[in-house]
């Protein structure tokens, strides 16, 4: 343990962290439509980002991101369920046009407008279904304010290493909670170096390069010509309707996030030597799962927990982890099991138990009932 | 051979507007001096939009109505302003994205909107459109549209852009369209033309000059002077976390172990200033905390709480199920933790004198908090608290206060006198 005198105690709501880091990352743009539980992100952004704009809505916000992005930058955005619906079609574009940014989903109650300042972990379905022709773009959670600092960063990263839009997930209470918190276990963020292509050929916007993903050219460049584009297309870029050039492209955006995983697999496990069962949670509810997990070990019971971190595409080391246990435990809240079933399919097996809320945080006794269930 | 086009030969439709509107858009920026890659061009969904293809500038080709947000975001990007930005856009993609036009007139982008009115939907089949006129016949309404279209170039112009114009796509066009082109902000040109598959088939007989007339939205130009939008590219100040204040733990605590408080009053009342000075004094008697609020979505109505947990160890879970301490300072706030104050089975219960406790297990403590006005009324609580359960001092809470910079606005002395008689 740090010693007193070289703390930096503050009170500090997680949005502050997020914003501090995408910055830090080298996140450089923002644009920003109001909705809660995102405003605060949206406020921290104005002060911090070196160019925020205001957007007259979710659709909008999502194309500048894309024009700002086909420019060589790393724009950032931040809603909720209702600006997110508005977004899809766009965000489908800039995964098509591969194109680096950051979408902070902040999840509240819904169905529709929903409870605005209530949280929720209820749209991981959607972020399953989202693309059309069911092909996924990394979601990261981070399941407390360290996690915020590091996986905000790295979702800067990411988007520019895999050509892609990353959804960074978190609900009300993540953003929106004051704690108390030490600044100086936060570790130093090292700014994204971007390279484009400099080859002396002409640029092809769409050859596969290094693990799947097409080097980077602004569309602004003077020395080749760009093509973006958000139909099916061939590697030059250009509209084709179904030929083989292209839709190896289309297979190619399958492929790309999935081939890329390992370096991406982000997760938390606390494994006990002879536990037979695991518990599962993320964002929100990790904590509550965490001190589940205490409370379960100080009875003298033996018990696992993983908190998933790279939420989607599901990591393969997440299923081999699950698939060594007998029970599973998934606490989330939503009362439908959304993580549950993503990994397991709608009909869950019978060792995968599920413990859910709506409208209120999974407290840590109802994780503890269900252990004690089993 | 041309150079902006890489083939004269465009997929367009015999006598098809779209083939004259791009054929000309490569003449005038040829006559302007540019070349190929000084151009952006950024196409929508519809006919006119497989041309990039056929270009040698860079081409962006997005969604269905949404070039004209995309092109801007180009515009906010560029570093380079000598880029021109050109989008190539439907009458079909105005109206869906007609948001983004007036959005990028309004903050008058450097960039030219060129609309290609074929005065129907052409791609999916010849529907109408909200430009097409009244009268017209498209597949939809064979009997003629009964409803006139919207005057786009007024739009754009009462937007705020610079240069808006309107002119019959017939013969040469490109210095019309060079004149858009070379404006300083946001232009929009608006390309009158009769598609030959579903215009000419279901009109037969009538000329672009007759239906243009008829129509009433004459050629024309409107312009507003100003200054084209400049960017917005300077850096921010430093860490947003020099604006947080650092906490020494400078006070000790008794508390041994976590301790969960509810505090619920109204909204306009300082429940949540109240709860943050609380949790700053809570830092600094060594311990943790957690401060979650908790209100209806409109802002000064009804009820306001604040659930903390103070801690001396780490808090993982930061929600209360069942509270140890509940602070009440009106009738939103009981309403809204009632139920919680119900099943406590010990602890203790704050509540203002004007209100009726409760069934509850915890001892209730029953003040006139209210009486020093409703906005002190949480605070000094929040004294009361640290009095009689000793794990906050209340010298934390007046320092707290006093190095906010709060003094003169916290009637402190007044909260003194009542508690220390
Ligand atoms: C969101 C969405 N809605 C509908 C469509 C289908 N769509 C494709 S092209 C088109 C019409 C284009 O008409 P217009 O913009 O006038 O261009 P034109 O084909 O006449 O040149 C429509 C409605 C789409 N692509 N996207
Ligand atoms: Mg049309």
């Amino acid at each position: 343990m740090r010693s007193k005198t070289d703390q930096k105690n503050v009170i500090v709501d997680g949005s502050r962290i997020v914003i501090e880091a995408m910055a830090r990352a080298g996140a450089d743009s923002f644009i920003g439509y109001p909705i809660t539980p995102a405003n605060l992100l949206y406020q921290y952004a104005g002060q911090r980002f070196p160019l925020m704009l205001p957007a007259p809505d979710e659709i909008t916000t999502l194309q500048w991101m894309s024009g700002l992005s086909a420019c060589g930058r790393i724009p950032v955005t931040a809603t909720s369920f209702p600006g997110f619906a508005l977004m899809i079609e766009s965000i489908n574009m800039a995964f098509m046009m591969e194109l680096p940014m950051v979408i902070i989903l902040v999840q509240r109650l819904g169905p529709a407008t929903g409870t605005a300042t209530c949280g929720a972990q209820g749209d991981i379905a959607l972020l399953k279904g989202m693309i059309s022709g069911g092909h996924q773009l990394p979601v990261l959670c981070p399941s407390d304010f360290n996690d915020c600092w590091n996986l905000s960063a790295r979702a800067v990263s990411l988007s520019a290493q895999l050509r892609t839009p990353v959804v960074f997930l978190t609900s009300k209470e993540e953003m929106m909670t004051r704690k108390s918190f030490d600044l100086v276990t936060l570790d130093d963020i090292k700014p994204l170096k971007r390279s484009f292509y400099g080859g002396d050929k002409p640029y092809m916007p769409y050859e596969p390069g290094e693990n799947l993903v097409p080097e980077f050219l602004p569309v602004t460049s003077d020395r080749w010509q760009v093509r973006l584009n958000a139909s099916t297309h061939n590697r030059k870029g250009i509209l084709q309707h179904s030929g083989e050039e292209a839709l190896a492209n289309t297979r190619r955006l399958e492929e790309k996030p999935l081939r890329n995983l390992p370096d991406y697999t982000i997760f938390d496990l606390d494994e006990q030597k002879g536990a037979e069962t695991l518990i599962v949670s993320y964002g929100i509810s990790a904590a509550a799962a965490r001190d589940a997990v205490a409370v379960i070990r100080e009875s003298g019971k033996k018990i696992s927990i993983l908190i998933p971190k790279t939420i989607l595409p599901v990591p393969d080391t997440c299923y081999n982890i699950i698939d060594s246990y007998k029970k599973v435990i998934v606490a989330e809240e939503n009362i439908n099991g959304q993580y549950a079933k993503v990994m397991f399919g709608e009909r869950l097996p019978d060792r995968i138990r599920t413990v859910g809320e709506t409208g209120r945080m999974i407290g840590r006794d109802a994780i503890i009932k269900e252990e004690a269930a089993l | 051979m041309s150079n902006i086009l890489k083939t004269p030969v465009l997929p367009y439709c015999k006598g098809c507007g779209h083939d004259l509107i791009a054929k000309n858009t490569a003449r005038a920026l040829e006559d302007m001096g540019l070349k190929p890659l000084d151009v952006i061009v950024v196409t929508d969904i519809g006919c006119h939009g497989i041309i990039d293809g056929c270009l040698n500038t860079h081409t962006v080709h997005g969604l269905h109505g949404r070039s004209v947000a995309l092109g801007a975001g180009i515009a906010f990007g560029l570093e380079n302003p000598e880029k021109k930005i050109i989008v190539f856009i439907g009458d079909g993609g105005s109206t869906i994205g007609l948001q983004h036009i007036l959005e990028a007139a309004r903050l008058n982008l450097d960039m030219t909107v060129v609309v290609h009115n074929n005065m129907l939907y052409g791609m999916t089949g010849g529907q109408t459109s909200g430009l097409t006129p009244c009268g017209f016949r498209t597949s939809t309404s064979v009997s003629g549209n009964p409803w006139s279209g919207y005057d786009l170039c007024a739009l754009a112009h009462t937007s705020g852009a610079a240069y808006a114009s309107r002119i019959a796509g017939i013969g040469d066009i490109s210095s019309s369209l060079g004149e858009a082109f070379a404006v300083k902000g946001f232009s929009l040109i608006e390309v009158i033309e009769i598609c030959p598959g579903y215009g000419v088939k279901f009109n037969p007989g009538r000329k672009l000059s007759e239906i243009i007339e008829s129509s009433g939205k004459l050629p024309g130009k409107w312009e507003n002077r100003r200054e084209q939008f400049g960017g917005v590219h300077g850096s921010k100040s430093g860490s947003l976390f020099e604006d947080l204040d650092i906490i020494n733990s400078e006070f000790k605590s008794s508390l041994e172990k976590p301790l969960s408080l509810i505090i619920s009053g109204s909204a306009g009342e300082g429940v949540q200033l109240a709860a943050a000075l609380l949790s700053a004094a809570v830092v600094r008697s060594g311990l943790h905390v957690t401060q979650k609020g908790s209100y209806p979505v409109t802002v000064g109505v009804g009820f306001s709480t604040a659930e903390l947990i103070i801690s001396p160890f780490q808090i993982g879970y930061h929600g209360i199920d069942i509270p140890d301490v509940v602070v009440v300072t009106s009738g939103d706030g009981l309403a809204h933790c009632r139920s919680r104050i119900e099943k406590m089975a010990g602890g203790i219960l704050f509540i203002d004198s004007s209100l009726q406790a409760p069934g509850t297990g915890a001892d209730v403590r029953s003040y006139d908090f209210r009486s020093i006005g409703a906005r002190a009324a949480c605070l000094y609580a929040l004294f009361r608290f640290a009095d009689s359960t000793g794990y906050i001092s209340k010298e934390t809470l007046y320092r707290v206060i006093s190095d906010g910079g709060l003094a003169d606005k916290i009637p402190v002395k007044r909260i003194s006198e009542l508690i220390d008689g």
